[in-house]
Order: structure tokens, then sequence, then C-alpha cells
């Protein structure tokens, strides 16, 4: 059983950072929407107890994950994904060329990596100023629910875009996968 | 910490809450950091100029530009808020308005049908 370099780059760029931000940012939607108690929001008070130290480590641990997927995505696997195919190249190398050498494929690149591309950093962004103010401003979040309701919506606006980017991804990287380099032997074959 | 109160005035002028400046900072330079995401892509995309000009690494392309400007922007703007902001009550629903519209450029301008339409293709 073997793997190329860049498919096990790709693995841990979707499945690992990308999978487990996604995964976070539904819970982190979840812990805070549980953390907005309805009943505080007449009331005003601001006590503000500390974010817990596992889920100061657990937001930063969140948007470290976003950055990796956007970083790694971007300026990894992307300009494998992009590079100009030599004349005569075989096209399973290079995905964009494949995809956009037909015009039932073209579609992947021309709507799905286009958005994808762009759509994916407006979701580490805004999980970077989630994870902020959770972990440094818990007296601002217990003492309003506006800045709760804004919170919680920008959360779902970075789950979305994340949603977006990583579904496009998966159903790119099915249609035209990003193939090539070292090969890495991960068990020998029985004799 | 001393409290001061925005132009836009104090939205719970009685109660002893936290001031709301930091976050509503935080929350004003990630919608302008989105939207500027939207704009420049939208803008790259239908300029070769501009298009060349954002290409910071030729193996990404266009993107690094689009990406760097739109993170540093979205930086610059927080640091500027937060230091203005920073123990200042705000009215936060029209900052928070403000954001959101923001946010909602930003992911209208990233999809691709959206930009096409606005550069006439």
């Amino acid at each position: 059983m073997q793997i190329t370099l860049r498919e096990l780059v790709t693995i841990l760029h979707g499945m690992l950072f990308g999978g487990f931000f996604l995964m976070a940012l539904f819970a982190t939607f979840v812990l805070l929407l549980e953390s907005s108690d309805s009943g505080r929001c007449a009331s005003h008070t601001a006590t503000a107890p500390m974010a817990p130290r596992w889920q100061t480590i657990y937001f930063i641990a969140l948007a470290a994950c976003g950055w990796a997927a956007v970083l790694s995505g971007a300026y990894v696997i992307y300009p494998w994904y992009r590079a100009v195919a030599p004349a005569g190249a075989d096209l399973a190398l290079y995905p964009k060329a494949l995809l956009t050498a037909h015009a039932t494929s073209a579609g992947w690149h021309t709507l799905g990596m286009e958005w994808k591309e762009h759509v994916a950093w407006i979701a580490p962004m805004a999980a970077t100023m989630v994870a902020f103010v959770a972990i440094r401003h818990r007296a601002a979040w217990n003492a309003s629910c506006q800045v709760r309701a804004a919170i919680l919506g920008f959360a779902a606006a970075a789950f979305l875009a994340a949603a977006i980017a990583g579904g496009w991804g998966a159903m790119i990287n099915k249609a035209a996968p990003v193939r090539g380099g070292r090969t890495i032997q991960l068990t020998r074959s029985a004799p | 910490m001393t409290k001061k109160t925005s132009g836009v005035g104090p939205q719970h002028a009685a109660a002893p809450s936290a001031p709301n400046g930091p976050v509503a900072a935080a929350l004003l330079a990630c919608g302008i950091g989105c939207c500027v995401l939207g704009v420049l892509s939208v803008a790259a995309d239908g300029s070769r100029r501009l298009a060349s000009a954002l290409n910071f690494y030729n193996p990404t392309g266009t993107l690094s530009g689009v990406t760097t400007t739109a993170i540093a922007i979205w930086l610059i703007a927080w640091v500027l808020l937060a230091a203005r902001w920073r123990s200042r009550q705000l009215t936060f629903g029209k900052v928070s308005a403000a954001a959101f519209t923001l946010l909602a450029l930003g992911l209208l301008l990233t999809f691709p049908p959206v930009g096409d339409l606005l550069l006439g293709r």
C-alpha cells in the first residue's frame, strides 16, 4: 500500500486541518449557544468568569487549524493544482488543466475552485475573531445579548464558508485528484 | 478602567457592564477584512493590471495578493479600532449591522456568478 507525497499533503490539508476545523467550528457554535443564557440578557450584569483553560486551548486550536487549512491549501496544494501542463503532458498530474480541458468538467474549476479558493479565507478570519472574544472578552459576552448574537452570527458564517470550501474541495479532488511527487510506502504487500 | 461614552451614545447607561468597544472593534474589523477579500477577488478578476500587481507569490498567483492584502487590512483595522474603542461603550447594534453588511458583501462577492455579473460577463 502506497501513497504519493501530494496525496498525503492533500489529506492533511482536507481531513486533518479542514476536517477538524469544520467539526470544531460546529462544536464552537454549540458551545457558544449553550453559554448564551437568555435569562441573563435582561439583567445586563457583567459577571465575567474567565474562560476555562481547556476552552482557551480549544479556541486557539480552532483558529490554528483554520489558518493551517487555508495556508496549506493556498501555498502548497494550489500551486500543484494550477501548474501549467507542458505540451503533451499527462493531464492526470495537472488537475486544473484536466478539468478545464472538457466542457463537462470545467465547472468544477470555474465555479467550484474559483469560489472555494476565496470564500475559504473568511472562515479563519471569523473563527479567530470568535476565539478572541470567547477567550478575552467574556464580560462583554455575558453583558449583552447583541454581542452574543453577533458573535454567534459570525461563527455561523465561518461554518458556512468552511463548509462551502470543504465540500467543493472534496468534490474537486474526486473529479481531478492532486497526484504526483515522491511515493511513500505505507505497508509492504504480502509475497 | 475609565469608561468613556462614544458619540453614538451608551447602550445601557445604568448597567455596570464591561466595555463592548474591543468586541465591536474585532467584529467590525472582521467584516472589513471579509469585504476587502470579496472586493479584491472581483477586482483582480476584472483587471489584468491589478491581478499582476497582486501576484505576490507566482506559484499561487493572484490569490496570494488578494488574501494577503485582505488579511493585512483586517489586522490593521482591528488594531486601529481596538486602540480607538478600547474603553468605550458603543451602540453595539449599529456596529453589528455594519459588520454583518460587510460580511454579507464579502460572502456574496466571493461567489463567482456575482463577480461575473458585476464584470458584465
